[in-house]
C-alpha cells in the first residue's frame, strides 16, 4: 500500500525522540523498546486515519502515550494526585538564591545546572507519578503545546497546566535534594524570605 | 527603583509557566515583557526557569537508541502481511 510505504519513509525519523520519551515513561530499556515498536506498528496499521498535512510527530506521540497508559500503567500502582504533597513555588530558584546571596553569584546556578548529571535529572523526572510525569515529558522534554498534551492525555488544558506546575516543582525539589546531598549548594534553607515578591500558592 | 513592590510581580510570576511555555496571547506576553524590562528580580526568576527548562530537555533527551530497533520495526512492517498490526 502506498500510504504505508509513505509511513515508513516519513515516520522513522522520530524514533530517537519516541525512544527517549518511552525511556522516561517505562523507566527501562526493554519496555521502552517494546513501547516504541508497538507505537510504530499501530501507526503503520492506522496510518490511513492520519490527516495529511497535520503533525505526524504529535500523532505518533499520541499513540505512544496512549499505548503506555493502556498497557504499562495498568501494571503499576495507581498514583494519587496528592502524592506529591505541597511544595513551594519556584522551589529550586528560591533555595539556590541562598547560595547567590552568600556571594557565589549567578555562576552558582549556572554551574549547578552543569553539575547536575544527566542521570540525576532523568531520575528526578522518572520519580514523578504518571499523572505528573507524562505532562512534564510532553511539555518540557518534547515541547508540545498545552492543547496537544490535553488531547494526548484526554484531560482538560487546565489540568495539564496544574499537573505541569506541580510536577515541575516536585522535580525541582528532587534536584535540590540531590544538590544538597552532594554539597553543590549550601545547606541553608532560608530563602529570600518575606521580602520575596513571590506568593506561595 | 524597584518595580517589584506592587502586585505586578505576583501577576507576572503567576504567568511564569505560561510565558516560558509560549502559551500566552500576544497582549499578555507583551505585558509580561514590559514588566520584566523594569524588574530585575522577576527577570532573574524567569531566566533561571528558562535555563532550567533547557537543561531538563537536553539531559532527558539523549538516550541512545539500540541500533537494531529501527531494523526490527521495519522488519515488522514487512511481515505484517495482512496489515492487521500483527506479524503474519
Amino acid at each position: 500500500m502506498a500510504d504505508q510505504a509513505e509511513f515508513a519513509a516519513e515516520a522513522m525519523q522520530y524514533a530517537p525522540q519516541l525512544y527517549s520519551a518511552a525511556m522516561r515513561m517505562t523507566r527501562n530499556r526493554a519496555d521502552a523498546e517494546d513501547l516504541v515498536q508497538e507505537t510504530y506498528l499501530k501507526g503503520y496499521r492506522s496510518f490511513h486515519t492520519f490527516t495529511e498535512g497535520t503533525n505526524l510527530r504529535a500523532w505518533l506521540f499520541r499513540i505512544l502515550t496512549n499505548t503506555y497508559i493502556n498497557k504499562y500503567r495498568a501494571k503499576q500502582r495507581r498514583p494519587e494526585e496528592t502524592e506529591l504533597g505541597e511544595i513551594e513555588d519556584l522551589y529550586l530558584y528560591k533555595h539556590i538564591n541562598t547560595s547567590r546571596d552568600s556571594g557565589l553569584g549567578r555562576s552558582a546556578e549556572e554551574s549547578l545546572m552543569e553539575m547536575l548529571p544527566d542521570d540525576e535529572v532523568k531520575e528526578a523526572l522518572e520519580a514523578l507519578p504518571d499523572a505528573f510525569r507524562l505532562p512534564v515529558i510532553l511539555a518540557d522534554v518534547e515541547g508540545f503545546a498545552y492543547k496537544e498534551i490535553a488531547e494526548m492525555l484526554d484531560i482538560p488544558i487546565g489540568t495539564v497546566m496544574s499537573r505541569l506546575h506541580r510536577g515541575r516543582k516536585a522535580m525541582q525539589k528532587a534536584l535540590h535534594d540531590y544538590a544538597l546531598a552532594r554539597g553543590l549548594v549550601s545547606a541553608e534553607t532560608a530563602g529570600p524570605g518575606s521580602d520575596s515578591p513571590v506568593q506561595e500558592n | 527603583m524597584d518595580a517589584c513592590d506592587g502586585p505586578d510581580c505576583r501577576e507576572t510570576i503567576k504567568e511564569l509557566d505560561t510565558f516560558l511555555d509560549d502559551e500566552l496571547s500576544d497582549g499578555a506576553r507583551l505585558a509580561i515583557r514590559n514588566h520584566l524590562d523594569g524588574c530585575t528580580d522577576c527577570l532573574q526568576a524567569f531566566d533561571f526557569h528558562a535555563e532550567l527548562k533547557q537543561v531538563i530537555a537536553l539531559k532527558c533527551h539523549n538516550d541512545e537508541m539500540p541500533p537494531d530497533l529501527l531494523l526490527r520495526i521495519e522488519r515488522c512492517f514487512d511481515t505484517d502481511f495482512d496489515g492487521d498490526g500483527n506479524i503474519g
